[in-house]
C-alpha cells in the first residue's frame, strides 16, 4: 500500500468495519438461523463419518485415488473459474463500457446460458464431438454454463459504479487500457470474486456434466460410493473433504474481497462516456459472438433438432404444462426462501465485519460444493426423524434449495450492499431513523438490483436442480428437470427435448426481469 | 428508484403469500403419501414400468403411489429413511441395490409361494428379493463388416487387433460396469486388468449409452458393440427387422460377456401394507406382468413358460446362467478404479 494510486483507493474505501462490534439483533438472529440450516448436512456427514471410525477414515483419505481425484477436481475448478472470470468480466465490460455495436443485444443474451442445465449442454457437445470426453470437454462445457455467474454481478457492479473515478483517471492521462486495469477492474473485483467463488463451488459440486463427459472427479467417487457398496461412511468422509476444500476456497475469496471498494459521498450512476474500440471492435465483437454461439446457439440448436426429430411421437401437452407449473412453483419458493435468508447474512457481511460475521458467512458457503445427492440424503435422514409431516413435501425440498443455493444470493446481496455508500445510512441514522428504518428505506432500496440479481440466479438454479428434487419432491410431482431425466433415461431424446426447451424458456423469464430492473434503475434520476 | 422499490415490494408480498399458501397446502395440491396406499419406490424408469404399475392398480384394486428415481439413489434413500420410511415395496433396476437393502436388514422375507414362481437362481437365496425380469449382455455387430461374430464364444475375441477402432461401448453404463465386475470375478484382478488394457489398446469408441452404441453399429461406424440384448429387440420392433442392419450374438453362457443381470423387487421390513405388497409382487410375476416385460421392454421373463408375443427372444433357459453370482456384483468401486486406471472411463 505505498503507491499513490493505492493510497487514493484506500481513501475512497468506506470504513466498512465501522460498527462491527455491534451486530444488530435483527440481522444477527436470522443470520444464525440461516447458518444453522446450512450446517444440517455437515452435521449429518459428521455423524456418518464418526460411525466409520478413525482408521477407516484415514484409509479412505490416504488412498492414492482420493488424492488423485482431489487434484483433478481442483484443476478443473481452477481452469473453469479463471476462464469464467475472463469471459464474464470481458463480456460485461464490452456490454456496458464500450461502443461495441449490438452491445445491448449482447447484454441481454450473455446471461442466458444460465438457463441451460450443464447436463443438457454436456450431452449436446458429446453427441456432436465425441472426442471432447475428458478434461477439455468438461472445462469447455462448465465454463460456457458458468461464466454468467461472474458476468451478472460484474455487469451490475459496472452499471452502479461511479464513472467519476474512471473519468478522473482518464483526465490525469491514463490510457483506456490503464483505466480498465487500474480503476475498472478494481471496482468490479468484489463482484468478480463473488461470482468466481460460485463458479468454483458449482464446478466442484457438478456431477451431470462430468459424468456425461466422463472426467473422473471427486463428485463421481462420492456418487460411486453410494452406487456401489451403498457405503455411506465413505461417501460422508469424501464429502467432508469437499467441505474443507470449499472452506479453503471461500476463505481465499474473502481475502481478495477484503479490499472492497465502496462509494464515498453521493456517488452517481449515470451514462458513461463509452470507450471507443476502434479497430478492435471486430475481433472483440467476434469473440463475444463466438462465446454466445457456443454457449447458447449450439445447445439450443441441438435441443431444437431433437425436438423436431421427436415431434412424430407427439408431445404430452398436459404433462408438459404440469411440469412447467411445478418447476415454476418450486423454484419460486426456493428463490424467495433463499433471498429472505440471504438478505441478513449479506448485509452483515458487507456492513458489520468481524469474527462473528466471518464465521456465519463462511458457514453458509460450506455446504455449497456438496453434490445435490449428499444434501438430499442428509435431509432425508433428518426429515424422516425430525419433521416427518413435511417429508417429501414442498417445504423440505425448499429447505434443500436453501442449503444448496443460499450462497448464490448471499454473494449478490453482499456485493451490492458493499458497493453502495455507507454515508447515506449514516445520514439517515443521524436524522433519527431507527436501524430497521435505515435498512428498509436506504440499504435495501440501494441494493435492490443486486438482490434482484441474486433472486433471479437462485430461481434459475432451482429450476435446473435434479438430484435433491428427485428424492425430496412431493410424490407424483414432476418438474421439467425430473421429466427430462425420465425421458433421457430410456434414451428418448426427442421426447425429452420439449422439457429441455421449456426449461430454457422458463429460465429466461427471470433473466429478462432482472435486466429490466437494472435498466430502469439506471434511467431514473435520483 | 421509487418504481424499483414498489416493484420489489409488490413482488416480495406476492411471493410471500405464495410461500404461505404452499406450506398450508401440502405442496401444491399433490396428494401426500398415504398410509392406506401401497407406496412403491421405483428405480425402474416411469416410461418403462409406469403402464404396468397402472395395470397393477386396475387389476388388484390396490391404491398405488409410485416415486421414481435412480435405483441406487433410492436404495441410499431407503437406508437413510430406516424404519421411518413410507415405502412398502422397492422395485429395482438391478440386484445390487436390493442386495444392499437386504444386507442392512431392511427387506422382509417373501412368501415361499412367491419365491417358487421364478426359475431357479432368480430369487435371493435368503428370500429377501425376487427377480422380475432379466437382461443379457450381447455383442451387436454389423454383418457386412464382421460376419465372423456368429462364431464367437468368448468376449476375449473382441481383443483381436483386426477390430482396432471398430468397437463401440458405453463406459458409464451400469450393465457394462457389471460386465467388468464379472470379468474381475472370473479372471481375477490381474487377468481383468490385462483384458482391459488390451481392450483399451484396441481403441474402442466410447458412447454415452447403449442406444448410441447400437446406432453406431447399425450405421456401420463401428463393427461391434457391447450392449444389452433388449436394445436390439426394441429397435427391431420399432423399425422392422429389415430396416435394422445390426445383428446380435450371444456368447457362451459361462463367459462374462454373456452376463445375465436382473431387475427385481423386495418388500420393506415393517411395512404395514405387506399383504398388498405381496399381491403386487405376485402381479409382477403373473402371466400378465411377465408378458409385459417380454413384450414391452423386450426383457426376459423369469417365470418358466412365458414367451413374448412380439419379440423372438432366445429362451432364458438356453442362455443358462453365467457362472457369476449376482450378489457378488457389488464391488463396483474397484471396478471403476480399474477402469480409471486403464483409461476407459
Amino acid at each position: 500500500m505505498t503507491t499513490p494510486e493505492a493510497r487514493a483507493a484506500d481513501a475512497t474505501r468506506a470504513p466498512t468495519s465501522r460498527g462491527s462490534s455491534r451486530v444488530p439483533f435483527f440481522l444477527g438472529a436470522p443470520s444464525v438461523v440461516v447458518a444453522g440450516i446450512t450446517l444440517l448436512p455437515i452435521a449429518y456427514l459428521l455423524v456418518r463419518t464418526a460411525e466409520a471410525g478413525a482408521s477407516r477414515v484415514a484409509e479412505i483419505v490416504l488412498r492414492e485415488r482420493t488424492v488423485l481425484l482431489i487434484g483433478r477436481s481442483v484443476l478443473l475448478a481452477a481452469l473453469v473459474t479463471s476462464l469464467s472470470i475472463a469471459i464474464g468480466v470481458g463480456l460485461a465490460f464490452l456490454a456496458t463500457r464500450t461502443d461495441l455495436p449490438g452491445r445491448r443485444v449482447l447484454a441481454g443474451l450473455a446471461p442466458l446460458p444460465l438457463a441451460i442445465p450443464s447436463y443438457v449442454a454436456a450431452f449436446a457437445w458429446i453427441s456432436a464431438v465425441p472426442e471432447l470426453a475428458g478434461l477439455a470437454g468438461s472445462v469447455l462445457v462448465l465454463t460456457l454454463c458458468c461464466y454468467p455467474y461472474v458476468y451478472l454481478p460484474v455487469l451490475a457492479a459496472l452499471r452502479r459504479a461511479d464513472p467519476g473515478v474512471e473519468e478522473v483517471a482518464r483526465s490525469l492521462g491514463r490510457s483506456p487500457s490503464q483505466v480498465f486495469r487500474e480503476v475498472t477492474l478494481r471496482q468490479v473485483r468484489p463482484a468478480a470474486a463473488a461470482g468466481g467463488l460460485l463458479v468454483a463451488l458449482y464446478t466442484l459440486s457438478d456431477f451431470g456434466a462430468v459424468s456425461i463427459l466422463r472426467y473422473d472427479v471427486f463428485t463421481r467417487v462420492i456418487y460411486t460410493a453410494y452406487r456401489s457398496s451403498f457405503d455411506r461412511s465413505t461417501a460422508a468422509v469424501l464429502s467432508l473433504i469437499l467441505v474443507l476444500l470449499t472452506v479453503a476456497i471461500s476463505v481465499g475469496e474473502s481475502r481478495v474481497r477484503r479490499r472492497d471498494i465502496a462509494r464515498v459521498g453521493a456517488g452517481v450512476s449515470r451514462a458513461v462516456q463509452p470507450v471507443r474500440l476502434g479497430g478492435l471492435r471486430f475481433p472483440l465483437g467476434g469473440a463475444a459472438g463466438v462465446v454466445l454461439a457456443l454457449a447458447l446457439v449450439f445447445p439450443i440448436g441441438s435441443l431444437l433438432w431433437w425436438f423436431l426429430n421427436g415431434l412424430s411421437a407427439g408431445i404430452d401437452g398436459v404433462h408438459l404444462a404440469e411440469s412447467v407449473a411445478a418447476t415454476a412453483w418450486l423454484a419460486l419458493l426456493g428463490a424467495v426462501a433463499c433471498t429472505l435468508g440471504a438478505v441478513p447474512v449479506g448485509i452483515l457481511a458487507a456492513r458489520h465485519r468481524g469474527s462473528f460475521t466471518t464465521v456465519v458467512e463462511q458457514i453458509t458457503y460450506a455446504g455449497h460444493a456438496l453434490p445435490g445427492i449428499v444434501v438430499a440424503l442428509a435431509l432425508v435422514f433428518l426429515g424422516v426423524r425430525v419433521v416427518p409431516w413435511v417429508y417429501q413435501e414442498a417445504p423440505l425440498l425448499v429447505l434443500a434449495y436453501v442449503v444448496l443455493f443460499v450462497p448464490t444470493a448471499v454473494g449478490a446481496v453482499r456485493s451490492s450492499v458493499a458497493q453502495s455508500s455507507v454515508r447515506g445510512e449514516e445520514v439517515a441514522r443521524s436524522l433519527g431513523a431507527t436501524p430497521t428504518d435505515v435498512l428498509r428505506r436506504v440499504t435495501l432500496p440501494l441494493a435492490a438490483p443486486g438482490i434482484g440479481a441474486g433472486s433471479a440466479l437462485v430461481l434459475l438454479t432451482c429450476m435446473k436442480e435434479l438430484p435433491a428434487t428427485l428424492l425430496l419432491r412431493p410424490t407424483g410431482t414432476d418438474t421439467l428437470a425430473t421429466s427430462l431425466w425420465t425421458e433421457t433415461g430410456v434414451g428418448a431424446y426427442g421426447a425429452a427435448a420439449p422439457y429441455g426447451l421449456a426449461l430454457v424458456v422458463l429460465a429466461v423469464l427471470p433473466t429478462i426481469w432482472l435486466m429490466r430492473l437494472t435498466d430502469r434503475e439506471r434511467g431514473t434520476p435520483r | 428508484m421509487k418504481s424499483v422499490r414498489r416493484a420489489l415490494a409488490v413482488s416480495a408480498a406476492a411471493l410471500l403469500t405464495l410461500t404461505m399458501t404452499a406450506c398450508g397446502e401440502d405442496g401444491g395440491g399433490e396428494e401426500p403419501l398415504s398410509d392406506d396406499a401401497l407406496v412403491i419406490y421405483s428405480g425402474r424408469n416411469e416410461n418403462l414400468v409406469g403402464p404396468l404399475l397402472e395395470k397393477l392398480e386396475d387389476e388388484t384394486g390396490i391404491d398405488v403411489q409410485v416415486r421414481y428415481a435412480g435405483s441406487s439413489e433410492l436404495a441410499a434413500q431407503l437406508l437413510e429413511e430406516g424404519e421411518g420410511t413410507k415405502a412398502d415395496l422397492f422395485f429395482s433396476q438391478d440386484a445390487g441395490a436390493l442386495g444392499a437393502l437386504a444386507k442392512a436388514d431392511r427387506l422382509d422375507t417373501l412368501p415361499e409361494a412367491t419365491l417358487a414362481e421364478v426359475q431357479d437362481g432368480f430369487a435371493d437365496p435368503n428370500g429377501h428379493w425376487v427377480a422380475t425380469s432379466a437382461r443379457a449382455r450381447v455383442i451387436a455387430y454389423d454383418p457386412a463388416q464382421a460376419p465372423e461374430v456368429t462364431e464367437m464364444t468368448t468376449v476375449d475375441a473382441v481383443l483381436d487387433p483386426k477390430y482396432k477402432g471398430k468397437i463401440g461401448f458405453a463406459p458409464t453404463n451400469a450393465s457394462f460396469q457389471s460386465f467388468v465386475t464379472a470379468l474381475r470375478l472370473t479372471k481375477g484382478e490381474d487377468g481383468a486388468k490385462e483384458w482391459l488394457e488390451k481392450f483399451a489398446a484396441n481403441e474402442p469408441k466410447a458412447y454415452d449409452n447403449n442406444i448410441l452404441v447400437l446406432d453406431a453399429v447399425d450405421s456401420g461406424q463401428v463393427a461391434l458393440g457391447l450392449i444389452n440384448h433388449y436394445y436390439w429387440y426394441e429397435r427391431v420392433a420399432e423399425k422392422g427387422a429389415d430396416a435394422v442392419k445390426a445383428k446380435i450374438h450371444f456368447l457362451d453362457s459361462d463367459d462374462p460377456g454373456a452376463l445375465v443381470n436382473v431387475a427385481g423387487a423386495g418388500i420393506l421390513a415393517g411395512s404395514p401394507q405387506k399383504e398388498a405388497a405381496v399381491k403386487a409382487v405376485d402381479f409382477l410375476l403373473s402371466e400378465e406382468g411377465q408378458r409385459y416385460f417380454a413384450d414391452e421392454t423386450a426383457e426376459y421373463p423369469v417365470v418358466q413358460g412365458i414367451t413374448s408375443t412380439k419379440h423372438d427372444l432366445v429362451p432364458l433357459a438356453e442362455l443358462e446362467r453365467s457362472s457369476v453370482d449376482l450378489n457378488s456384483l457389488d464391488s463396483l468401486e474397484q471396478t471403476l478404479a480399474l477402469l480409471d486406471e486403464v483409461g476407459l472411463t
